[in-house]
């Protein structure tokens, strides 16, 4: 038997000393490997007395394992900081800038109001349907009780391409081709463009977006246009939206009203501290939509698809899109809306 | 319409403030737009003066030194220029501190050596007139010191009204104090119509002129009256200072009567001189087709039949008037009082009234329940008798229903029941109206038709790093020439510009407006699309229908989607910009027709403003579905662009057909294992790989699933006139893991395909 103190002082010093893996699987064959010397010992034994075999075994048999787990712990050791080495040596400058991402694109302003609109009249009910824009005066004007000689359809304010033919100037004229198709009840919304000639400066373009609303049923009331709009309100500029209504005039409803909102800028006080506030002008509401209970006469172009005006009745809105997206979004010029210059895109609808 | 305050309180005074009377009037349909303050400051700075002694300026020809009694124990002086000012005379005095109506402070100053403290005013000093040649002289009487708003109308308020054209009765003082007495119940002065002058003399109007109707329905009625003896001159104070406050100068006193009572009652009046209306006769007919005649303005104008000219015996002269629709009703008796009161006229006795076609009143009925039924609310049956009676529809009730007599000045806006609804509701208040929903009946919200697509589509074009656009429908005819393309087109009449004259078939002009201004403002490189309507003709625009169109549409609109691509993803440090070629913009096209899903192909060639040799159109079955390429590099100069600029514009509307109702079922991919194989093939080089997959799943028959081509490689390998293609090759049965005898026979027949197009396996 060799002196295994010996042995294991001198294969522990070694193992300690090693300063590389290949070093240490050196040392383990050295040590532990088949023709060790302690692997010949523990082979050995079985050649000592019976009595000794005992003693002699275990003791052989500690050391081993000893010198074992001391070799995978400094295999360990050894792995962990050639790693950290090698990772030293990978490091990269962190400050320069990553690959260029594919530039987050934009839906249009008007898109993303379009959409915010549509969405909050589904949530309500309604049916998202479009309509043409190229139109008949009769759909435009006609069916929806304006008399031949309204001003509005003057050239002044209407895009002609003939004489019955013209650009639409509302998405009204959705109402009555809407009601041709489908018998009442009806709860449909409009969006679309819609055609002005009216010379381009801030607040005019000759081609905006409107969006329409129509509900026809047996039942509708001036107090249910109010609770629909109120919902629209909330959902557009915030749950603390009040909704005030304020007679108008429109020739294809009656009673007409004009649709003001809280303003969401100041709180609907008129001022914020002791400035005015731009959004509303100091008056706490902002108009943003015109609306009214559908016009008999209109109910009576649509009579024979089921609308008899002394059987149903109901309510119809319209508002500008552009108009809404610009107060909320605080676009100063309509124009811009429409000059498609990329510094003005990426600020909206990502 | 500008609504002086003071004005409007001489006939309802309900005791609110400017502010709360233009709430009232906002909340029952007269929307207020802006209340203005005119006149002076602070009214407390102006009183009441005498002038003691005025002698003349040692220094200054044109100046007056003025001893003035302000009431305060010591006179005043007081330097003016005014060269009617005299002793003994009572004026208007502005102390110094006093606020003039431009806003200006008034101080003390000394005059070539003479301290002035204060001003002796003239008319247009403190805005209630415009004359300037000299101060005014009050009538005396006025206590020195005495404030001067209690002698002249120095300050007031203006409401400036937003008036819907359906109330032509509100477009005068005293329609609007109906208005105001309407919704407070105030009282409300007698009908400024009901007071009629004392006629003097023995002859009668119809003596010194007549009048004739020539066409009732241009003219309802015209009524007239003769003055003689009329004295041209200024009009007072009090009057001056109510035009000027509403917005008129005032001129004269004749011309300024006409206009007060216009104002104040609505009603459009005229003063002929008599000695210039020649034949003594006024003739009201339409105007001849494009008759010409010279108007008060000294404008000579062209005129169409729907206007109905005011002419003398002779024709129309000057002294016609153009008048702008019809003409109702006529009560001047204001005119009456004031020409006799103002002028010293004598009024001749009787009216010439040509009125042919007398109008009865309107009856009109409301049902109380029907009332209801439209509001969502009741309204106590008291209060809806006393609205409809303020208003002067002299309601009567009926059991359950209201019956009234229009009054003439709203005969033209309430008509019917509905109207009346409207009429007692916002007298009412809208803001009492209560908050419910609708019941909703069969409703179902959603998008229809093709939008979940478009939103789809536009989505993912949008993740995809492009900006959405939105240009006009317009574009130029020029730029349609520089697309080469031809074909119909649709014109508008009366463009604003030639720039936007004709309807856009196509969405790729305002795409290249766009890249342009962009490129022009620093952004060269970015990728647009934009979803909108094209607009095509369908027949001609000129056969329009005569009756109701039914459903008809007068053009051909499509929905289109379009995208253009100058630069498909940015460069950076370690890697290059992705250039817009065909391919990166063919990527974007997959993406779209992937999410679509339809089996879709290209086909070389397509319109004439792409590249011809990259230039794709997109279809689907039979149907084409829209175009992909490079653009034209000369097309790309007009638009100042640089290569390669591609895009794509497919039919959004067809695209959606294809894929409505359809809906996806289970395949099943994981029971049986696929085979996955890949082959180099060989081909001449004008071979496409369109054709080689063609010839790939010819021969795959149905086991091959799926072929996908992932490479190309010209070299020395292949040989100078042919490419190599790589294909992945899926092949799979539906009910059984393929043999390998299988799959060795599938590609045997694949080879034999490839040889029909010269192509081989390379090994």
């Amino acid at each position: 038997m060799p002196d295994l103190d010996q042995l294991r002082s001198e294969a522990e010093a070694a193992i300690a000393a090693a300063g590389s893996s290949a070093e240490l699987e050196e040392l383990r064959v050295r040590y532990l490997g088949r023709k060790a010397e302690l692997t010949q010992a523990l082979r050995s034994i079985v050649e000592l007395p019976p009595q000794e075999r005992g003693p002699a075994g275990k003791a052989a048999n500690q050391v081993k394992q000893a010198l074992e787990a001391m070799l995978e712990r400094r295999t360990e050791e050894l792995e962990a900081s050639e790693l950290d080495r090698k990772l030293a040596e990978d490091r990269i400058d962190v400050t320069l800038p990553g690959d260029p991402p594919r530039p987050l694109g934009h839906l249009h302003l008007v898109s993303q109001i379009r959409r915010e609109m549509e969405d909050i009249f589904i949530g309500l009910g309604f049916a998202v349907v479009e309509g043409p824009e190229v139109e008949y005066g009769y759909y435009n004007f006609t069916a929806l009780n304006h008399p031949p000689e309204h001003p509005a359809r003057q050239p002044g304010d209407t895009f002609y391409l003939s004489d019955e033919v013209l650009l639409r100037t509302h998405t009204s004229p959705m109402q009555v081709r809407a009601m041709e198709e489908q018998e009442p009840p009806i709860y449909i919304v409009v969006p679309g463009r819609v055609y002005r000639p009216d010379t381009p400066d801030a607040t005019h373009v000759p081609m905006f977006h409107q969006l329409e609303g129509l509900a026809i049923d047996e039942d509708i009331t001036l107090a249910d246009l109010q609770g629909v709009l109120v919902q629209f309100a909330r959902g557009m500029f915030g749950e603390d939206t009040e909704v005030r209504l304020r007679p108008g005039y429109f020739p294809f409803t009656e009673p007409s009203v004009e649709v003001d909102v809280s303003c969401f800028n100041c709180g609907g006080k008129g001022f914020i501290g002791s400035e005015r506030c731009h959004t509303c002008k100091g008056e706490g509401w902002i108009e943003i939509l015109g609306s009214g209970m559908v016009d008999p006469n209109v109910l009576g172009y649509v009579a024979d698809r089921g609308y008899d005006p002394d059987k149903v009745q109901g309510f119809a809105f319209g508002m500008g899109i552009e108009r809404i997206a610009m107060l909320k979004h605080r676009v100063p010029d309509l124009r811009m809306l429409f000059e498609n210059d990329v510094r003005l895109l990426e600020q909206f609808g990502a | 319409m500008r609504v002086p305050v003071s004005w409007l309180r001489s006939y309802c005074a309900p005791g609110l403030s400017a502010e709360e009377i233009a709430d009232v009037l906002t909340m029952a349909g007269i929307k207020l737009e802006r209340l203005h303050r005119v006149g002076v400051g602070d009214p407390a700075q102006f009183v009441v003066g005498r002038v003691l002694k005025a002698e003349p300026h040692p220094d200054a020809d044109r100046l007056t030194v003025c001893e003035v009694d302000d009431g305060s124990a010591a006179p005043r002086t007081i330097v003016c220029g005014a060269p009617n000012v005299a002793g003994g005379q009572t004026v208007a005095v502005a102390l110094p501190g006093a606020v003039m109506p431009d806003g200006s402070k008034l101080g003390e100053a000394k005059l070539r050596g003479v301290k002035s403290s204060g001003m002796i005013l003239a008319e247009d000093e403190v805005g209630i007139g415009e004359d300037h040649t000299g101060i005014m002289v009050l009538e005396n009487g006025a206590e020195p010191g005495s404030p001067l708003a209690d002698q002249l109308p120095i300050a007031d308020e203006v409401l400036e009204l937003e008036i819907t054209p359906n109330r032509p009765d509100a477009m005068a003082v005293y329609g609007v104090a109906r208005e105001v007495h309407a919704v407070t119940a105030a009282p409300l002065g007698d009908d400024p119509g009901a007071e009629d002058a004392e006629p003097a003399g023995d002859d009668s109007a119809e003596d010194h002129a007549s009048v004739e109707i020539a066409d009732p329905e241009i003219c309802l009625r015209f009524s007239a009256r003769v003055y003689e003896d009329v004295e041209i001159g200024p009009s007072p104070a009090w009057l001056k200072q109510r035009l000027m406050a509403a917005g008129q100068r005032p001129i004269s006193n004749v011309v300024d009567i006409t206009n007060y009572v216009m104002l104040t009652v609505g009603q459009p009046l005229h003063a002929f001189d008599l000695d210039r209306v020649r034949g003594s006769r006024i003739v009201v007919r339409r105007a001849e087709p494009r008759e010409k005649m010279r108007t008060l303005d000294g404008v000579e104008r062209e005129f169409d039949p729907d206007t109905a000219l005011v002419c003398d015996a002779e024709g129309p002269s000057e002294i016609g008037g153009i008048m702008g629709g019809e003409i109702s009703e006529v009560s001047d008796a204001t005119t009456r009082v004031l020409m006799v009161e103002l002028c010293g006229a004598r009024l001749v006795p009787g009216t010439i009234d040509a009125y042919p076609r007398a109008a009865e009143s309107r009856k009109v009925s409301l049902r109380l329940a029907r009332m209801e039924q439209l509001l969502g609310t009741s309204i106590d049956t008291d209060e809806v008798v006393g609205i409809l009676g303020r208003l002067g529809f002299q309601p009567v009730l009926s059991g359950e229903t209201v019956d009234t007599t229009a009054p003439p000045w709203r005969d033209s806006d309430v008509q019917r029941e509905a109207d009346l609804v409207e009429e007692v509701a916002r007298v009412h208040g809208l803001d009492k109206i209560p908050t419910t929903l609708p019941a909703r009946r069969n409703a179902v919200g959603r998008l229809a038709g093709s939008q979940p697509l478009r939103r789809r589509l536009e989505d993912a074009l949008r993740d995809r790093g492009l900006h959405e656009i939105v240009s006009y429908s317009f574009t130029a005819p020029e730029a349609l020439e520089r697309l080469r393309t031809d074909g119909e087109q649709l014109r508008v009449r009366n463009p604003l510009s030639e720039e936007q004259s004709v309807l856009r078939p196509l969405l790729l002009p305002g795409l290249l407006d766009a890249a342009r201004h962009n490129a022009a403002h620093g952004r060269a490189g970015l990728a647009l699309f934009e979803s909108a309507h094209v607009y095509l003709p369908a027949g001609s625009l000129d056969e329009a229908p005569s009756g109701p169109p039914a459903g008809a549409r007068p053009a051909a609109e499509g929905h289109h989607l379009g995208a253009l691509v100058t630069e498909a993803a940015p460069g950076g440090w370690r890697s290059n910009p992705v250039a817009g070629d065909f391919y990166a913009t063919r990527a974007l096209l997959e993406a779209v027709l992937g999410i679509a899903g339809v089996d879709w192909r290209l086909e070389p060639g397509g319109p004439p403003f792409l590249h011809p040799g990259r230039a794709a159109t997109v279809k689907a079955g039979e149907a084409e579905l829209g175009w992909l390429g490079e653009l034209h590099p000369l097309v790309l100069r007009e638009w100042e662009l640089h290569a390669p600029v591609s895009a794509f514009e497919i039919d959004a509307e067809a695209l959606a057909a294809l894929t409505l109702g359809s809906v996806a079922t289970y395949h099943d991919v994981t029971s049986v294992p696929s085979v996955l194989q890949d082959i180099a093939v060989v081909v001449p080089d004008e071979v496409s790989a369109a054709e080689v997959e063609r010839a790939v799943r010819a021969g795959g028959g149905e086991l091959l699933s799926d072929v996908q081509v992932f490479d190309l490689y010209r070299g020395e390998q292949v040989g100078q006139g042919s490419k190599s293609l790589a294909l992945r090759l899926e092949f799979r049965a539906p009910d059984r893991t393929l043999t390998d005898d299988e799959v060795t026979e599938r590609r045997a027949a694949i080879e034999r395909e490839l040889d029909q197009i010269g192509g081989s396996l390379r090994a």
